[in-house]
Formats: structure tokens, sequence, C-alpha cells
């Protein structure tokens, strides 16, 4: 909306355009191309923003350093198969929940663009990937300027703009763009390298052959203990005397922890040689420790940096102290032909000017740049992190790190910006407070942003006042739950719900049994013990505020409710038990909002219009909208045989009176005022005495 | 030998105080075996002893040996030495040598021979104490069979002593050796009677439960001063065994009203030592003569169940409400004590008689009272959920898809669809009477019916805006989709199909159109559907209202048949039916009567209101269907209920009611019990008893919901029911009750996960604690947090233990692991592992 008129042409026109002008110009506003939203990489998370930008008829563009999409694709993994599943059969036609067991595709209208169309592979081949990411550029006709490296960014000052500044963005052309909003979508490349003595023996992962011809009969040390190390292992198992693998940490097998991106099964072929004691093994050592040293044979041994500081330097291999010298059992005493380092990447900060302080996260988030829940720059206003490089907020968590998470993730953050700079509120439904238990029950059932990003997004249920209809918001990011109506302009006076899929508190870990006894919970009494991954609904009265975000409880999404609903955890992640599942969820809901939510045949919805002054919802929003549900004869006599209805084809008043009598008399307790003398009505009411 | 008796008797007694209790723990008594010489001679004066001479062991008098060895400890208690005495083969004395004596016990009083038994009327313990007893109180328990008997005695004790009469169905039962024990201690103090004869009980106007299990009353001879006075008798309620008779007769004993003149927490009565709660009427002086008659009548109804005590508010300094009049003490420990305002002597009775029942269902129903909220109350869910074995004959309806359902609305005329949830309830139910709606149109030309199923296909839904279930819609082929938006049932969506395949309005261009229009005869087929049809006159000129009410007819597609006339002698018809145009014509097929509106206001939303007024009837018959349309009127009812049609007489009266003076005020209707069967219910509602029918009732419904009956003694004319309803209005006339107004409530609560969380989450509570603030809540948290440690240590070994053990084998499939189904006991769950 404050875009200069030109920004509206098309852009190849300006490219013409900012051609001429070269880069001997100066950056004065009126002659940059200029662009609402600049998106750096053609990834996937890249092109799904511009997929959401392009379907809002917003004025954006994709920066691409390569000739083509997903460049990152093209190389890795090295190994070439990707280890996020295509499960092209789940037995369902629902699509949304078909998205569920489907890690590859990004969002859109078209299902042409649904993975399996590409690929049968169950683990798919990079360069199905790398084909569908073109494709997916192509076909939906994303604007994505190949071939632009974006090697500097840096703010311009102007109140003008929608954050106060504007975004330059300057190529390996030296070729100038401004934009109002940046978005980060570079995700993490640059290899992660650990510098010691004799670190130029080791080999990357990115250049290591993958032919696993040159490692036979080789020794072999892999530093790391990632998917990449391990697939780097599994390639050249076989072949190999033996491989060690070394890193600070104990392994993290994803079906211990629930986080995808800790080890595959389908890569861990190393932890059976290793405890099958077929000579591949596993160490702990820090890195920071080690040092390598060549003999002159060409093989490399391993010792410690302590050694080399206390040795002459000058002299030769042979004379720096092994460990094996002092301690003769040493695990890594036998000499290696080659080290490998898999050590995974990190985002790259090299392109920001120092102005954006984009800084890189704390601990083991130092790979990825700080940010908000919000997915902006903790630094500048007006630049988001999509991707990849935001997994800082669920790092080791959930999937935003993953194409299966992000997807949802970038949605969530485009439709920040839709109403943030174009007033267009979060997208919502108004239904009729009948359809509570209903709406709930279909989204945790099919909805698959829920289920992929649990504990992340969350889907908002605004009540109305009177609490006679609400509001339903999808995938909302929780970490920004206070901030809510600024974010979305939607009010959240009358209370909210919150929908969120969780697994177990202690259950998830790299040391838990997952495979205990009684691990999973089956009655819905107990299912706030439920360990794997259920659907979970806070109630609040009124929105957390910040200050109660902050101070939530580690490891809690969000922070302590004014009710809490756990669904019980299910075998086939099928919520749909009209006793287990969805009887309990009522019940809370009801006593949350302080009414009755059954629902009734128009038979008793008549009775209780000529009986009572007041409606259940059920009847006052069907019954007398003259949409009661009539049933049919064998339903109702069901109902009978029940007890939950009454068949007055045949007359019985007495049960009837005996049960009004009991009501009256529960009244008994609560005291009455008499005046004058109390006892004076225990006599005069009774003839008998 | 009367004086002897009392005086051994009571040497018993004394005995027996000690030994009562004690009686079973001894019973390693064993037989005591003797030659007859050593038996004859060991008899001492008074003392009782039941001895069997053997002669040789046969396998019948094996067992019969067994049991007398067996009540030795028994007998023992009461003095009653028990003896086998080894007959010598070749002793023929009295006893040994006859050869029935085998098949004989006796019972001795010193060498006093009191009665011979046969073996098999001691069959066991119980016969062998309860006939030994029997005998030896020969006096003490009077042994009747008449109702004259009875009443002679009690005649004859009248203000010296009470009564106590047992009915046992047999001598030698278990109940039987009950009453002789209780009248081996109690036999001095009041007058034991006993009958086996069933008529006898039934006779004193008891005849209610089964005849056959044994009855205790008390009979409160002592108290009565006059003889023409009967005895009151009381039921003992509890099972005829030796402790509750003893507690029985303990509760008669004791005074019937207690005066006492303490605080309620420092009395202590017989009541409450043995359990039972303790009620006091706080009585003052003024009143103290009333109150006294009061408490005795409130003490005899609740005799045997709880004391009552009269406590004078005078003499003790009572901390509380000046209106309380009841006091409720408990024997529970530490309970306190309630106060009570109450109305009623009832009142009182039915508290504690709630309380005593209340108590028993809690010790039963301890467990399944937390559970109820596992059971569905949802009468549409369960109803569902109970059919959900019967399969559907579906054959008659397309199940639709994302590729087929495009392609299937362009294939007939007309394409209904329902669009559900599979898993949802309303939906299913929905689905049922869907399936009847395809039943009852099959082979009907231009129309088929198909379903999606939105948990399958959530796209199509979606593009249909389809956002919640069930939905159904009548697709015409290059038309818009219509949306039915009526009563979810067979009819009633019958009637929509068949209505809405005419296309409305139906375009008249003749005058003879017109009259077959209006006598029914255009949609004759359908006619059953629609009971009035709707012609909308226009000359020619009035474009707008003319589109206005093609809009209208549109918008009511469905429900009500439209026509429309606009040709240049619509003039014409106007003035046959004196109404200036625009016009509506009705025709009422069922009365043969044409009515005419003239329409005032002409935009589509105020003609379908006017059309959808003109519609309702003024004297309608309520029926399930209907009702919303006419409680949307705001207006009080005036219901005729009756069972089965109306009569002439009183449907002209309320005819006339509901056209005369007055009567835009409310609405008069009437209701056929006969087809409306819930109608029963809205009585029972009403009145607390079923009055008889016709019946005219007032109620109040928008406006505090009062409900009146119109008195039953007047005939239903309009004068008296317009005069009835003057003194309503004047506020002459007790409403026969008054509808709640309450909103509807959850009813059950929820599971607390919250406060479960609590218990095992420590940061969930200090949490609490730094958001909130609050220095008790910290140590509140504090508190929880330790109770939890040792929680969760306890809960940490718990998975091994399980699996060791092996005997829980897992709740149910519903989890992961493979384990055999099979419910367990609440599991306690582990936190960490």
């Amino acid at each position: 909306m404050m875009a200069p008129p030109a920004a509206q042409c098309a852009w190849g026109l300006l490219l013409t355009f900012a051609f001429y002008m070269g880069s001997c110009c100066t950056d004065s506003a009126s002659t940059l191309p200029h662009h609402n939203y600049c998106i750096i990489g053609a990834g996937p998370s890249g092109l799904q923003m511009a997929y959401f930008l392009q379907r809002a008829g917003r004025d954006y563009v994709v920066f691409e350093r390569s000739h083509a999409a997903g460049s990152f694709f093209a190389l890795y993994p090295r190994h070439r198969k990707l280890i996020s599943i295509n499960k092209r059969h789940t037995g369902k036609s629902n699509s949304e929940f078909n998205l569920r067991h489907d890690w590859n595709s990004l969002l859109s209208h078209d299902s042409r663009l649904l993975f399996r169309h590409y690929s049968h592979d169950f683990f798919p081949e990079a360069d199905t990937m790398v084909r569908y990411l073109e494709d997916f550029a192509s076909m939906l006709e994303l604007r994505v300027q190949y071939n632009t490296a974006i090697i500097h960014v840096r703010l311009e000052r102007d109140s003008r703009a929608w954050n106060g500044h504007y975004f330059i963005l300057t190529d390996h052309n030296s070729q100038n763009y401004r934009c109002s909003l940046l978005l980060v979508a570079t995700g993490t490349w640059v290899p992660n390298v650990i510098n010691f003595p004799g670190s130029e023996y080791v080999e990357g992962y990115e250049s290591v052959s993958i032919n696993p011809e040159d490692f036979a009969g080789q020794s072999v040390l892999i530093l790391g203990r990632g998917n990449s190390a391990f697939e780097t292992a599994e390639n050249i198992l076989g072949v190999t005397n033996f491989i060690h693998m070394v890193s600070r940490s104990r392994v993290r097998l994803s079906w211990a922890t629930h986080y995808v991106g800790d080890l595959r099964a389908i890569n861990n072929g190393l932890l059976d040689t290793y405890q099958l004691k077929s000579l591949d093994g596993l160490l702990e050592g820090d890195l920071e420790d080690l040092a390598i040293v060549k003999d002159k044979k060409g093989k490399l041994h391993i010792t410690l940096k302590f050694y080399l500081e206390n040795s002459n330097s000058s002299a030769g291999a042979e004379s720096i102290t092994l460990p094996q010298d002092e301690l003769d059992n040493f695990a890594t005493r036998a000499p290696y032909d080659r080290v490998i380092r898999c050590l995974g990447w990190k985002f790259d900060f090299s392109i920001y000017n120092r102005s954006l302080r984009l800084m890189p996260g704390k601990g083991n988030k130092k790979k990825y740049p700080l940010i908000k829940p919000s997915y902006e720059s903790r630094g500048t206003r007006g630049l988001f992190v999509l991707g990849t490089a935001s997994h800082s907020i669920d790092f080791r968590k959930s999937a935003g790190g993953f194409i299966h998470g992000f997807r949802y993730t970038t949605h969530a953050v485009h439709r920040l910006l839709e109403h943030r700079h174009h007033g267009v509120p979060w997208p919502s439904s108004v239904y009729p407070i009948t359809q509570l238990t209903n709406s709930i029950i279909k989204r945790v059932n099919e909805a698959s942003g829920l289920y992929q990003m649990f504990s992340v997004l969350g889907d908002i249920i605004l009540l109305r006042e009177n609490a006679t209809a609400f509001e339903y918001l999808e995938e909302y990011p929780v970490g920004i739950l206070a901030e809510l109506e600024l974010h979305t302009g939607r009010k959240a006076h009358n209370g909210l719900f919150v929908v969120i899929m969780e697994y177990g508190k202690n259950f998830s870990g790299a040391d838990k049994d997952v495979f205990y006894y009684n691990r999973a919970v089956g009655e819905a009494q107990h299912a706030w013990q439920s360990n794997f991954l259920h659907p979970v609904i806070y109630y609040y009265k009124q929105l957390p505020t910040v200050r109660e975000m902050r101070l939530r409880p580690p490891d809690w999404p969000l922070p302590r409710p004014d009710a809490v609903h756990h669904i019980v955890e299910d075998f086939l992640t099928d919520w749909t038990a009209p006793n287990a599942h969805i009887l309990p969820l009522r019940r809370f809901l009801e006593n949350c909002l302080d009414t009755d939510l059954r629902s009734f045949f128009a038979e008793s919805c008549f009775l209780f219009a000529l009986t009572h002054q007041k409606l259940p919802p059920f009847c006052q929003q069907g019954y007398m909208r003259m949409q009661g549900l009539v049933g049919n004869e064998r339903l109702r006599h069901h109902a009978v045989e029940a007890g939950l209805l009454e068949d007055h084809t045949v007359m019985h008043f007495t049960d009837e009176l005996l049960g009004g009598q009991r009501g009256s008399r529960d009244q008994l307790l609560k005291d009455h005022v008499i005046p004058g003398s109390p006892l004076h009505y225990l006599v005069t009411t009774k003839d008998e005495l | 030998m009367l004086p002897q008796m009392n005086g051994w008797v009571s040497c018993f007694s004394f005995l027996l105080l000690c030994t009562y209790y004690m009686a079973t723990a001894r019973n390693a008594n064993t037989l005591l075996e003797l030659s007859p010489q050593e038996y004859f001679s060991s008899l001492q004066p008074g003392r009782a002893s039941l001895v069997y001479f053997c002669q040789d062991v046969s396998p019948g008098v094996r067992l019969f040996l067994e049991q007398l060895e067996n009540s030795v400890g028994a007998l023992q208690d009461y003095g009653i030495s028990v003896v086998k005495v080894n007959c010598l083969k070749e002793d023929v004395s009295r006893y040994c040598g006859k050869e029935n004596a085998l098949m004989k016990a006796y019972l001795f009083r010193g060498n006093v021979l009191l009665r011979e038994f046969p073996t098999d009327a001691l069959f066991d313990v119980n016969a062998i104490v309860a006939n030994t007893l029997f005998a030896l109180l020969f006096n003490e328990v009077k042994y009747i069979t008449t109702l004259v008997e009875l009443q002679n005695l009690e005649n004859s004790l009248k203000g010296r002593s009470n009564v106590v009469f047992a009915y046992v169905p047999a001598i030698g039962t278990p109940e039987h050796r009950a009453v002789m024990e209780a009248a081996f201690v109690y036999g001095t103090a009041h007058q034991f009677v006993l009958t086996t004869e069933a008529t006898l009980v039934k006779d004193i106007g008891h005849e209610d439960s089964d005849a056959l299990s044994a009855r205790l009353f008390f009979c409160h001879c002592q108290r009565v001063p006059d003889l023409t006075q009967p005895c009151r008798r009381t039921l003992m309620v509890q099972s005829l065994a030796t402790l509750n008779i003893h507690t029985y007769l303990k509760l008669m004993a004791a005074p019937i009203v207690t005066e006492v003149a303490e605080e309620p927490e420092k009395v202590s009565t017989v009541h409450l030592q043995l359990g039972l709660p303790l009620v006091f009427i706080l009585s003052q002086k003024e009143t103290y003569e009333v109150d006294k008659r009061t408490a005795e009548f409130v003490a005899w109804q609740l005799l045997g169940k709880a004391g009552v005590a009269l406590l004078s508010r005078d003499s003790v300094d009572l901390n509380i409400l000046l209106q309380s009049n009841i006091a409720l003490k408990t024997a529970e420990e530490g309970a306190p004590i309630k106060y009570l305002v109450l109305e009623d002597t009832d009142e009182i009775i039915a508290l504690l008689e709630d309380k005593i029942k209340g108590e028993q269902i809690q010790e039963d129903e301890d467990e399944s009272d937390s559970n109820d909220q596992d059971i569905q109350d949802d009468q549409v869910m369960e109803a569902v959920y109970r059919d959900r074995k019967r399969e559907l004959p579906l054959e008659l309806i397309r199940t639709l898809t994302e590729e087929t359902f495009n392609a299937a609305l362009t294939e007939t005329a007309h394409m209904v669809v329902l669009f559900y949830a599979s898993w949802e309830a309303v939906s299913l139910a929905m689905l049922q009477s869907y399936v009847e709606v395809a039943i009852a149109l099959k082979g009907t030309q231009g129309i088929s019916l198909a379903k999606v199923n939105c948990w399958d296909w959530p796209d199509v839904c979606m593009k249909q805006n389809v956002t919640q279930f069930p939905i159904t819609k009548m697709y015409e082929k290059g038309a818009r989709s219509l949306t039915y938006t009526g009563m979810l049932g067979t009819a009633e969506l019958l009637r929509f199909l068949r209505l809405s395949s005419i296309s409305c309005p139906v375009k008249l261009t003749t005058m003879e159109e017109v009259d077959e229009y209006l006598s029914g005869e255009v949609h004759a087929d359908s006619s059953s559907y629609h009971s009035t049809s709707v012609l909308g006159i226009f000359h020619p000129r009035m474009k707008e209202a003319r589109e206005a009410f093609v809009e209208a007819g549109n918008m009511l597609r469905g429900y009500v048949t439209t026509g429309l006339y606009a040709e240049d002698d619509a003039l014409v018809l106007a003035r046959k039916y004196a109404v200036p145009l625009p016009a509506l014509l009705l025709a009422r097929h069922e009365d043969h009567r044409i009515d005419s509106v003239p329409l005032s206001k002409q935009s589509a939303p105020d003609i379908v209101q006017t059309i959808r007024s003109q519609l309702l009837e003024t004297f309608p018959e309520i029926t399930v269907e209907n009702l919303p349309d006419y409680l949307s009127l705001e207006k009080p009812l005036l219901i005729l209920f009756n069972n089965g049609g109306l009569n002439q007489r009183v449907r002209l009266e309320m005819l006339s009611l509901a056209n005369g003076k007055g009567h835009e005020a409310f609405l008069a209707c009437w209701m056929n019990l006969k087809n409306t069967p819930v109608g029963r219910g809205v009585l029972k509602a009403y009145f607390s008893t079923p009055p008889p029918l016709p019946l005219l009732a007032w109620v109040n419904l928008h406006s505090g919901g009062q409900v009146f009956a119109f008195p039953s003694a007047q005939s239903v004319t309009e004068t008296n029911v317009l005069s009835w309803l003057e003194k309503l209005k004047a506020g002459l006339e007790i409403p026969s009750t008054t509808l709640s107004d309450e909103a509807w409530k959850p009813p059950l609560p929820a599971y607390n996960f919250l406060r479960m969380m609590e218990a095992t989450l420590p940061e969930f509570t200090v949490h609490t604690v730094y958001s909130r603030g609050g220095t008790d809540e910290l140590q509140q948290a504090e508190e929880v947090s330790e109770e939890k440690s040792t929680l969760r240590e306890e809960q940490v070994e718990e998975p091994g233990l399980e699996a060791e053990n092996g005997q829980s084998p897992g709740r149910d499939l519903r989890g992961t692991v493979p384990r055999l189904a099979g419910r367990e006991k609440p599991p306690k769950r582990h936190t960490e592992l």
C-alpha cells in the first residue's frame, strides 16, 4: 500500500531499468527496483511463502543464487536418499489428513503438486525433490529471480516504510533492490567446521566421495552423530575395515525423542554393528580437544591437543605423544585411513549488515538466527526468518526445521503479515456453540498443521458473548498467544480455547525407554498421562499476558490455563470414539462454558420448550429454528432403552412424581427463612397430632 | 415351678452377660463322652444337659454327632452341657436299650427329663441351640397361632410390660435361634411371643412383603394406660440376627424423646452410641408443650432409625440463627452439627430417611459415583451408538467423492446431496431419515439422492460451503442449489423435496389457470404436502412488487407453493376477492376457503413474512413439528389438552375464543395426546397428579412461566374461559406450577485434569506462584511438591511391579501394547521412567 506506483509494474521491466542504472548509481529511493516482499532463497520455504504471497496478490520477488529452485537438494543429502516419508497410502481419502503422512509436499491448491505423484519411494530421491520444487515454482508461476546471489543486506531508514526502514539487498552484480519486508529463507547451508590441529586431513561431508569402492579396506573415523554422519556410515558400512564415530553427545534416536531431526531408524545400521561388536563403534568426546597426526605411511592417528602443545611442533609426527603411549588400551589407538566430518550446517550470517542485528541463538541453537515466536528477527522489525533457519523456535522439539513443519509456520507468518500490512484479519469461521465439540473433533482428527507442528501451532477458539457462538482460527503460533488480538485482528474478550497436540511430558528423550510396559493410556479419565501425540485443549477465561507467557514452566507450550483437557491418546490417532473421546471433551467444554451441550431429539426439545423458560443450546439453535432432529422410531427406541428419553406412549406417572419430590427435597438443605415461631408450622400442618 | 424357673433364668442371665459375645469364639470344646453310669451320677440339680445315648455309630448317627459336637460351645454359654453316653452292649436300661432311642436326644434338667428330640429335628447347630433354648424357655416364650391369642396377651400386659412378637417361618432356623437367644437375655424384661403362622403377620397388617421371611415386632404395651387403646407395634427393619435384635431392643427400651438441657455437642444418647443420628427439636418456653408433641410425633416416625431429643433454647445459649428449629447430630465423630429450618415434620423424616439411604448408597456406590461422567447422557449419541452395528440399506443413495461429485450433479434434473460426517451422531441420525426418504422416493423420475462424507472429502464440502453437519442441499440442473433448512426428519424432508421440485412461483396466464390453481388441482400429485396454495396477483405495471414476490416465492420454495398472476385483467380478480392490488390469495384446500390479503409491504423478506404469518392457523393443533412456529409469536398459550380429536362443540367454543375479543394477547391451541404423546410429559410437568382430560391450561411461557389449569368442574365455554382469564389477570388464581427459568447447566462435572496434574507436576504449581503471586499459594505449592516427590517415588516403581506380577494384563486394546483385553482397577500411572 505504501509502494510507489512504479513498483506495481512487471518486475522484468524494472530489472531492465535497473541494468541501465548499473552499479554506479546511488540508492536513491526513486531509482531502485522495489518490492514489498523480498524472499531470499527459492528453497521449499521460500517457494511456499511465494505461493501464499502470489495467491494474496502481493508484490513480491524471490532471489535465488542458483539457476534453479531447491539448490540445496541438488547436492544434499550426498547419498541422495531423503529421510522424509512419502506415504502414498493411508487408507483414507481425506486430503488434509493425508498431509500428516506426506512430509515432502508444499501447500497449494493444486492437487497435482502432491509429492506422491512424483515418487513411489517411501524415502524419495533427492533429485525428485529438486524436480518437484522446480515444478512448484513453474506451475504456480511464482516470481523467482534465479542466478541472483544476495551478498549483502542493509537497512535504509525511511519513515514512510512499513517498518520505518527499507531493506536494501545487493546481489553479486552489485545490483541493489529495495524491499519493504525481508523474508529470509536461506536455510542453513554453511557446513559446520571445527578447527583443530590436523583438521586439514579431514574430508567434509559436502565433498567426500560417495562411491563405496573408494573406502574398500579402509578404517574410517566419522566426526558427528547426526543423520548425515550415519548416512555416510551406512553407505560404506559393508566395505570398510571398521568405522568409528565420535561426537560430544550421546546418540539421539528419533523414535525415542520424537524429533524427526534426530537419528532416524533408516540410517542406523552402524548401531547394529557397534552393539553386536562387529568392529564398528561409537565414542563420546569433545572434538575441540582432538588432534590428528599423519604418519609417514599416510595413516591418521588420533591424539589430544594437550599433547601437541607440550611437544615440539617442528619435530616430525613420530615424535608427538599419542594417548596409547601412556594408556596402552586407549580406544582409538588404531590408525585411520580417512577422517570424515559430518557436523551439519549453520545459517549464513555473513550477508547481513551489523545494523540488522541478526544474532545467532544461544547454546545448541547458535546455528540459527535469533527470532521471536512470531518468526520476526529480534533485532530488526520487518525481517522474518522462514524454513529451516527458523528452527530455533522448536529445535529438537517439533518439525519447524523440516518441510512438513515449516510449510505451516510459513503459512502462519503469511497470515500475520496479511493482517499487519494489509488489514486482512486472520481467517476465521463463526459457528453456533452447538458445533463446538464437532469443530474440535474434526480438527484434531484431520488437521495436519496441528499434528506436524505439535506444541507450536494451535487452533484458537474465541468465544462470543454469552457463549452462544464461537470463532475458529486455525494454526496460530501459540508462542504469541498473548498478542493474539494485535496479530489477528480478532477479539478475545469472552475467553478462549487453544487446541494443540502434545506428547507426554516425560515420555520423549534420548535416554528414555519408549517401549516400557503400559506406556499407552487407554482410559479417558487418565488421559492427561497420555504419552503419545494427543490433542490437548487449554481454556483461558482471558488471554494470557505476555508476562504469563514468559513465566510459563519450561517445556510447557502455554502458561497455566483455567482448565485443561486431554483427549486420550489413540493407537490409530482416530479421536472419534463416542464414549472415550467425544463424551469427555463435551463435559470439559460444558463445564468451561457452564452450559449443556448435549444434542436432543425434537421431541425432547418440544417438551423442554413447553416446560422450561430456557432451552439448551441444541434446542435453541436447532429445534426453535425449525431444524430439530426428528430421528426415527428405532433411534428413539434406543434412547428410551438407554433411559435418556421417556416413552410417553406408556403412562407411568409415579416415576416422575417421585423424581420431582426428590428434587424438592434437595432444596431443603438450603436455609429458608420462616417468619414467626418456627415450630408453629410443624404442628399446624400435621393433623395427626 | 414358675418361680423356680425364673430364678434359674436370672442366674443364667448373669452368666450370659459375661459370655454372651464370646459365644461362638469358644467352640473348641469337645463332646463329653461318658458311660451311662458316669453320666447319671454327674447330674447336678438345676443344671441342664443335652444327651445322646450312643450304641453303635452308623453314618447317619455320625453326621448328627458332628453337629452335636459343634454346638457344645454354643450351649455351654447358656450353661447347658452336651454329653454323649456310650451305651454298653449288654445295657438294656431305659435310654440305652430301646431301639428307637437311637433316633432321639434328651434334654435333662438335673435328673428330670424335660424333652426328647428326634435327632432329625437337631439338624445343625442353629437347630440344636434353638430347640434346646425353646424347650428351656418354655414359659418365657409364648408360642401362639392366632391373632386373638396375641391380642389377649397384649391386653393382659397393657400398662405393665412390652411384648416382643416374632414370626419365624420354621423352628430350628437361624432366625429362630436368634430370637431364642434374645429371649434368653431379655426374657425377664419383655414378654416374648413366637409364631410360625404367616397368616398372623398378615393379620396385623404387614402382608406387603414376602411372607416367608422372619419378622419381629415390638409392641409398646407398657405405655398404654387405657385398655381400650391398642399397643403400637414397631417392625424391626433389619434382618433377624442376634446382634440386630439386641440393638433393636436396646433402642426400643430407650425413652422415646430425650429432654436435654445442654449443648447438642455434649449430648450423647444410646442412638449415637449405636451409630444412629440424633435429631434435636429446638424449643422455646412459649411453645414447649406443642414442641414436645411434635417431638413425640417425629420420634414415633423415626423409631429405630434415629433418636429424637427436645432441647429448650432457653436453657442453652445457642449461637445459631433464630429461625433454626432443627439440629441434626450424626454419630460420626467430629462431624459438625447441622442447624436447619424445616417447615414440616415430613421434611425431618424425609431428610433422615434420605440420609440413611444416602449413606447406604454411598457405601455401595462409592466408586461408581465418580464414573457417572463416563456414562453417555446424550440421547442422540447414545441412540446412534446403540444402533452402530446395524447396516443401513444405502443402495438407493449414491456415495459421491471428490472425483464424482461435479459430474453427478449434471446427471439428473434434481440431485439431493446429504453432507455429513461419519463420526458425528446428529449426522448419522439424519442419515437414517435420509435412507427412509430414499425408499419413499424410489422410482421417482428426475430426482436422485446422494451423500458426501465430509470426513472423507473435506475439500468437496468446503467448496460447497458446508462447514457444519449435517446439511442437505438440492442441486437443480442449471440453477443454484437450494439448502434445506427444515426439520431433520423423514416426513419433513420428503415434503420439502416433493414441493421444491415444483418451480416457484408458477406463472399463470389465464383465469382458467388461476381457478385451477386455487382449487389445488395443479399439483394434485403433491397436494398431500401442501394444504395452502399462495397466489400473488399484480397489475402488469407493478414490476418491483412482482419481482419481490418472485424472489419471495423462491425463498419459500420447498415449503409453500406459490403462483403468480400478472395479466391485464388482474384487477378483475382483485375485485372478485375484494382486495386492492397487489394482493395475495391464499387457497386453504382443507377448509375450501380462499382468503385475500393486500400486500402492504412489498420487499421480498416482508412478503415472506406475510405469507408465513398467514399460514399460521388461528386455533392450531400443536405438534412437535409446528410448535416453534407458534412459539415465535411469543404469546401466552391457552392449550387444550385432549386424548384424541376435539368434539365439535368444544372446537367451536375455542375457535370463537381464538377469534374473539382480546384474542391477540394469547394463542389458543390444542394438543392431541394421541398424535403427540410427549404432551403427557408436558402435563406431568404442569400438574402433580394427572388431571382428567380434556384439560385447558394457560401457560405464561414467555413472562414468568406460570401455568394455570382451568377448573375441571366448569365446562369449556367461551364465557367461562373468558371470566377465568379475567381472574387470572387479576391474580386471583394460584398457578399449579411455575416453569423453571434456570439456565441449562453442565449435566455432570468434567475430569479435573488440572488438579490431577498439579498433584504430580511441580512446575505447574510453582508457576502459579510466580505468575499470580501470594505467599499462601507459595506454601501450598511447596506442600504439594513435597507430597509429590514421595508420590513419584512410589509411582516410579510401579511399572516394574505391574509387569512382574503379571496380574494386570493392561487395561484394554485401546492402548498400543498388544495385550489381552481385560479391565483392571484404575491404574496409577507413572510419570517418569
